[in-house]
Parts: structure tokens; C-alpha cells; sequence
């Protein structure tokens, strides 16, 4: 009866990921790739997805869920890389330079960010969403009429032709995959970032290390309960702040990972995109919204990217149609967070209404009737 | 001076800041060589394209629900509404009223079934609302290449089938209930009577609504729950009405949007259509407790009136379009606002 149990609720803590790997597994021989090619593909999107999707874990420890304004952290990182290809400096100098340059900001975006949510303590999640919108308004703003005209900006062919603006895309040949070749490795024709995982190796390390910090436990607890943790002396809302921050930045340096990997940047979408997927890969990972581990970041984006490799040409060969394997991929991405939001909010919903129902000393099951 | 004070007070800083800055453009409108008859036309004309899908977000707000992000799941029963009607081939008012009559049926059962789900999720509605929006509508995605319409004024021309994405509904309906009773007044300034009168009359509805049984049953439920539940209301049942209004309101807003822009909008089209009309009713002074009419008005003709001013006259005097940046920052800046106040006023 009790192991019985224990599977069920195995089952039912993992049931994101599970249904991935089910469709996953059904849809890779659809797909008709080879597995060289899956296992290439997967090892080149880890090291490039890895690291954004890490920044999100500090904010769920402190109890403030999934941190969407980590968009603010991206737009940071690709501030400082507009930089480092105005002034041409190549290779992993000029990735270094483009992280001193984004850190400062970062921190400043982080900060805002924290100060907002604190506003809007118990909604941290829709208000650092909308958050991510306005700020994505004042980026535009900046870039698109700020660069060159206000902020000198002298190599032409980053300026749209009108003289001031960034263009849509930024070439970042100079930086294009610094990292990831600065040790090379291949195994049986599968080229191996190791340079990537090893920062990402520190990261983790980074992160077992931070819970075990004084600062780390102070977040945890104020994860926990906010009034406890405050009456035990814990500067509760510094605390959130802090954990803001450091996700903040965090995002910014995963961003600059993500584009030296890539080699472009769309200067108005590509940190839109990052919240998107890395909060999609976290949750099919099957962390919750108040419980996420290094684990779960990697199980979700070999699943999250598995699923967005081989869907729309699964859906090709089903359907004679590579549209809706397309528009699949994107359904699959905004399912995940819903169907992950509504299992989280449901379960605590019922954990509310068991423990009122006992408050009244009443059976469990009679809540609201 | 202390009215002032408290006027201030009462209305509050952004709305003050917005509705000079909206006075300041119309002023400085005939200045930059921009017509003001054909800005207030203009204003006019959107003002009533977009004053249901607003007016969507009253019920919701005020039995407690928040902020209605999950709009789009209404305007797809719109869209579905007026996608078969325009595969019937019905024309001119009977058209429209087809679309509407098409769209409610569905609008209440995915209301009802939304409705149920966020009375699960209770204290995160919002943030569910706006996943649920934005997964229907790429859900809705495929389903408009699959579904079986036939039409050869929407289905792509060289496959012969799966749906454009833009559908024009000029030959079928466009202005239907505008052109009822409109009139010129110039050669720029139009008057479309019967898109008003229609929105005058949902907002009478609505508001005659609010005032029944139900309706203030739906208020208490909204500002004070365990007051609900001790005089006997269902607070469940409530929430659900609410959201199937509001859902059913945004599909009848779909429609008049469309008739009068001419325009069916599918795939990623009703993705992002949630935040004016949220920002519409916030600039307008609801918070995310409360809404009325009132709110729904001032907020649009303000929110409306920025969208329309801004183009031409910031563009007339800068040579830049900036419109849409300057969108993004205020109605998504409203919607923080009214976010992080509301908590202010509850501690």
C-alpha cells in the first residue's frame, strides 16, 4: 500500500518530464535524425542553454518563484556586446570585456527588479513578467534611437541607415564560439565544448556551495515564511533583493554564453526568447515553482531541446506539413509553463483548504462546501 | 488647494501625467501640420473598435479574479464566430450577428471550462491567465491550418486549405453596425453612431448587471471572501461567472473590432491583445481589485487616444516613429503600477 503510494506520488511530482520523454521517445524515430546527430545537437545545446537556465535557481530558493525578469539580465549582457563589436575587440578578451562592461548593469536592473517585487510581494511572478515587457520598451528605446546619436557608437555597420539605432542583427563573428573552441575535444565525431562545461562545472559548484552559505540559508528561510524568517532577524526584503541581483547578473553572463555559441544577435528578440525557453527547459526538468536543483536544469534542457529539435520534423513527416510541427513546438513551449504553473498553484490551493479545514476541526475533505 | 490635493489623490499621478500629456498632443497637433478632425475621428473610430474588449475585464476584476490575461481565449470564439460566417457567406448586419451568435455558444463553454480552472488556482490567476492565453492561441495555431474550412476567400490559394492569416471581411461585413446611423461631419470627421450606441449598450447592460443580485453577489465575492461565503454565496460558482462574462465579452469584442477594421487576425494575431485592453482599464483608474464602467471609458478614450496621437504628431515633429516604443512603456507601465500599488493599499 505504502510503495504503492510512493510510486504514485512519484509519478504525479514527475509527471512533466515523464510525458516528454514518452513524446520524445515517440518522435525521435519519426524524425528520421541519426543519433550522432541528436547527441551532437543536445551536447551543443546544453553548453549554450545550461547557464541561463541555472540563474533561475537563486530566486526560487528565496520563495520568489520563477524569475521572469531575467529578461533584464539578457538585455544586459547584449548591451555589453553591442559594446565589444563596436570596438572590435576579438576572441575571449573581448567575451570577458562585454561581461565587466554588463555586470555593472546587471546589478542596476537586478536591484530594480528586486525593490519592484517587493512591491508586489505574492504576485512576484506576473509583475516580474510585466516587468520584463516595460523594460523591454526602455531597451528599445535606448537602442534603437538612444545608440549613436546619445551613446557614441562608431563602427557603421552596427548603425541602421538612417544614423542612429542598432541594426536587427549583429554579426558576433569576432567572439563566435571563443569559448567553446578554447579546448578542443572530439570523440567519435562529436565536437565537445569543454571549456563551456567547465564554467558551467564552476556554476554548479558556485551554487552547492552558496546554500550553504550564511546568505544562502537566510534566502532558503525566507523562501520558507517570510514573517518567521523576519522575526528571526533576517532583513527579509534585502534578502530577496540580493537574490534578485545575483540572478540578474547570472542571466547576463548565461546571455553571453548563449550568443557567443550562436554568433548572431537579434538586437530586439534574442533576450525575449531566453525567458521563454530557459523557464519552459526548468520547468519540464521538473522543477516547481518553489522547488528546483541543478538536476532538474539539466534533465530539462536535454528534454525542452530534444522536444524542439525533433518536433517540427516529426511533424513534417506525420503530417506532410513542417507548419504545424512549427507551431507545435511553440504550444509545447507555453503548455509546459502553464500546465507546470497550474499543478504548483492547485497543489498549494489544496493545501490551503486542507489546513483551514482542520483550523475549523473539521474533515480534510470538507473545504469549501 | 487641499481639493486639489485630494483630486490628485484620488485619480492618481500616471493617469494625471497620461491625460496631459494626450491634452498637450491635441494641442499640439494643428502646430505640426496634423489635422485634429481627422485625429478625433481617429480616436473615435478605435475608441469604439476596442471599448468591449476593455469592458471584457470588469467582471473578472470585481468578483476577485484580477486582471483578465487570458483574454485571447475569448477572441478566439470570436474569431471562430466570424471565420464561419464568413464560410457561410453571410453578409452585411445579419453577417455580424451571425459571428456573434457562432462565437457565444463557444465563448461560454471554454469561459466555463477557464472559469473552473482558475477557481483551482486561486491567489495566481494572473499569471495562469496569461499562460493560458498565450497557450490557446498556439494551440489555436494548428488548428487553423487543420480545421476543415473551405472558402476560397480564407484558405490559401495554391494548398487549398489551412487558413490565411489575414482575412479581409470587406465583401462580407465590414462596418456592419457602424455604418448604422453614422454621419460626416467633414470631409475627415465621421461620426460611427451605431458602433457607439452598440458599446453604450453592453456598458448599460453590464452596468444594470452589477447592480442585480448576481451582480453585487459577484462584488462581495471580489472584495471580501469570507463575507461572501458567511451570507451564503457561492463564491465558486460567482468566479466562474464572472469569467465566462468576461470570456463571452471577449469574443463579442473581437467582432466589433473586426467589422470595423476589416480585418480577421488568425495565428499569433490575438497573442499580445490582452495587454491594451489591461492597460486600457488600468490607465482609466481601476486597480486590480476593482473596475467600473467609468474606468473602462476614461481608459480607453485615454489609452486609445496616445495610440493615435502619438504616431502622427511625435512623427510630424521628430521625423522619427517612436509610437511604438512609447506604447510598450506606458501600457505595460501601467500594468506595473497597478501591481505593485495594490499590495501597498492591502498592508
Amino acid at each position: 500500500m505504502n510503495n504503492t503510494n510512493k510510486l504514485r506520488m512519484f509519478l504525479i511530482r514527475n509527471a512533466v518530464p515523464i510525458v516528454f520523454l514518452v513524446v520524445s521517445a515517440i518522435a525521435i524515430p519519426i524524425s528520421r535524425f541519426s543519433l550522432d546527430y541528436l547527441i551532437q545537437e543536445m551536447l551543443i545545446r546544453l553548453s549554450r542553454n545550461s547557464f541561463l537556465v541555472l540563474s533561475l535557481l537563486v530566486p526560487i530558493m528565496a520563495g520568489m518563484g520563477l524569475n521572469f525578469g531575467m529578461v533584464l539580465g539578457a538585455m544586459a549582457g547584449q548591451l555589453g556586446l553591442i559594446f565589444i563589436s563596436d570596438w572590435n575587440i576579438v576572441g575571449l578578451n573581448g567575451m570577458v570585456l562585454a561581461a565587466i562592461i554588463a555586470t555593472p548593469l546587471a546589478i542596476f536592473f537586478g536591484w530594480i527588479c528586486g525593490v519592484v517585487l517587493n512591491k508586489a510581494r505574492g504576485r512576484e511572478m506576473v509583475t516580474s513578467y510585466i516587468l520584463g515587457f516595460f523594460m523591454n520598451g526602455v531597451y528599445q528605446l535606448a537602442v534603437l534611437y538612444g545608440f549613436g546619436s546619445i551613446v557614441p557608437i562608431t563602427n557603421s555597420k552596427l548603425v541602421l541607415s538612417r544614423g542612429y539605432g542598432i541594426r536587427n542583427t549583429i554579426n558576433l563573428d569576432n567572439i563566435r564560439r571563443c569559448l567553446d573552441d578554447l579546448i578542443p575535444l572530439e570523440i567519435f565525431g562529436i565536437q565537445i565544448p569543454v571549456a563551456t562545461f567547465i564554467v558551467i562545472g564552476f556554476f554548479c559548484l558556485f551554487i552547492v556551495w552558496f546554500r550553504k552559505t550564511k546568505l544562502g540559508q537566510d534566502m532558503r528561510a525566507t523562501g520558507q515564511d517570510m514573517p518567521v524568517a523576519d522575526s528571526a532577524g533576517i532583513p527579509v526584503l534585502r534578502t530577496r533583493v540580493i537574490s534578485i541581483v545575483i540572478s540578474t547578473v547570472l542571466a547576463c553572463y548565461g546571455q553571453i554564453i548563449f550568443l557567443q555559441n550562436v554568433g548572431t544577435m537579434n538586437t530586439y528578440n534574442s533576450h525575449e526568447q531566453a525567458g521563454v525557453f530557459a523557464i519552459a527547459s526548468l520547468l519540464v526538468g521538473g522543477a516547481s515553482v518553489s522547488r528546483a536543483s541543478i538536476l532538474n536544469v539539466f534533465i530539462g534542457v536535454i528534454l525542452f531541446h530534444l522536444m524542439f529539435v525533433v518536433s517540427p520534423m516529426a511533424g513534417k513527416y506525420l503530417t506532410g506539413d513542417a507548419q504545424i510541427g512549427e507551431f507545435f513546438r511553440v504550444f509545447v513551449s507555453y503548455g509546459i509553463i502553464s500546465l507546470a504553473l497550474v499543478l504548483h498553484a492547485w497543489r498549494r490551493h489544496a493545501d490551503r483548504e486542507i489546513a483551514r479545514a482542520q483550523f475549523r476541526g473539521q474533515n480534510a475533505d470538507g473545504g469549501t462546501k | 488647494m487641499k481639493d486639489i490635493k485630494n483630486f490628485i489623490e484620488d485619480v492618481g499621478w500616471p493617469r494625471i501625467l497620461i491625460a496631459l500629456f494626450l491634452l498637450s498632443l491635441f494641442v499640439l497637433a494643428p502646430f505640426v501640420g496634423v489635422r485634429l478632425d481627422a485625429s478625433i475621428n481617429d480616436t473615435l473610430v478605435r475608441f469604439g473598435m476596442n471599448g468591449v474588449m476593455v469592458l471584457a475585464m470588469v467582471p473578472m476584476v470585481q468578483s476577485g479574479c484580477g486582471l483578465n490575461f487570458g483574454l485571447p481565449l475569448g477572441i478566439i470564439a470570436g474569431l471562430l464566430g466570424a471565420v464561419t460566417s464568413v464560410e457561410l457567406e453571410v453578409t452585411g448586419l445579419t453577417g455580424v450577428l451571425t459571428a456573434m451568435l457562432i462565437a457565444s455558444p463557444i465563448a461560454v463553454i471554454l469561459g466555463w471550462c477557464y472559469g473552473l480552472l482558475l477557481n483551482k488556482v486561486k491567489g495566481s490567476e494572473m499569471m495562469i491567465a496569461t499562460y493560458v492565453g498565450f497557450s490557446s492561441v498556439a494551440l489555436m495555431c494548428i488548428m487553423w491550418l487543420v480545421l476543415p474550412y473551405k472558402s476560397p476567400n480564407m484558405v490559401w490559394g495554391y494548398a487549398g486549405k489551412g487558413l490565411r492569416t489575414t482575412i479581409s471581411v470587406e465583401a462580407f461585413w465590414q462596418n456592419a453596425i457602424s455604418s448604422i446611423g453614422a454621419f460626416r461631419i467633414n470631409e475627415f470627421l465621421a461620426f460611427p453612431t451605431g458602433m457607439f450606441l452598440f458599446f453604450l449598450l453592453l456598458c448599460a447592460l453590464m452596468s444594470l448587471f452589477m447592480r442585480t443580485r448576481t451582480g453585487t453577489a459577484m462584488t462581495i465575492v471580489g472584495s471580501n471572501p469570507d463575507y461572501a461565503r458567511a451570507s451564503g454565496v457561492n463564491i465558486d460558482k460567482m468566479r466562474t461567472l464572472s469569467v465566462v462574462l468576461s470570456t463571452w465579452m471577449g469574443a463579442i469584442g473581437i467582432i466589433m473590432y473586426e467589422q470595423c477594421f476589416g480585418f480577421v487576425q488568425l495565428y499569433m494575431g490575438p497573442f499580445y491583445m490582452a495587454f491594451p485592453a489591461v492597460a486600457a482599464i488600468l490607465i482609466g483608474g481601476a486597480s486590480v481589485k476593482k473596475a467600473s464602467i467609468a474606468n473602462v471609458i476614461v481608459g480607453t478614450i485615454l489609452f486609445q487616444g496616445i495610440l493615435t496621437m502619438t504616431p502622427s504628431v511625435i512623427n510630424s515633429m521628430i521625423q522619427t516613429d517612436m509610437s511604438e516604443v512609447i506604447r510598450i512603456i506606458v501600457s505595460n507601465g501601467m500594468i506595473l503600477y497597478a501591481l505593485t500599488r495594490a499590495t501597498k493599499v492591502r498592508s
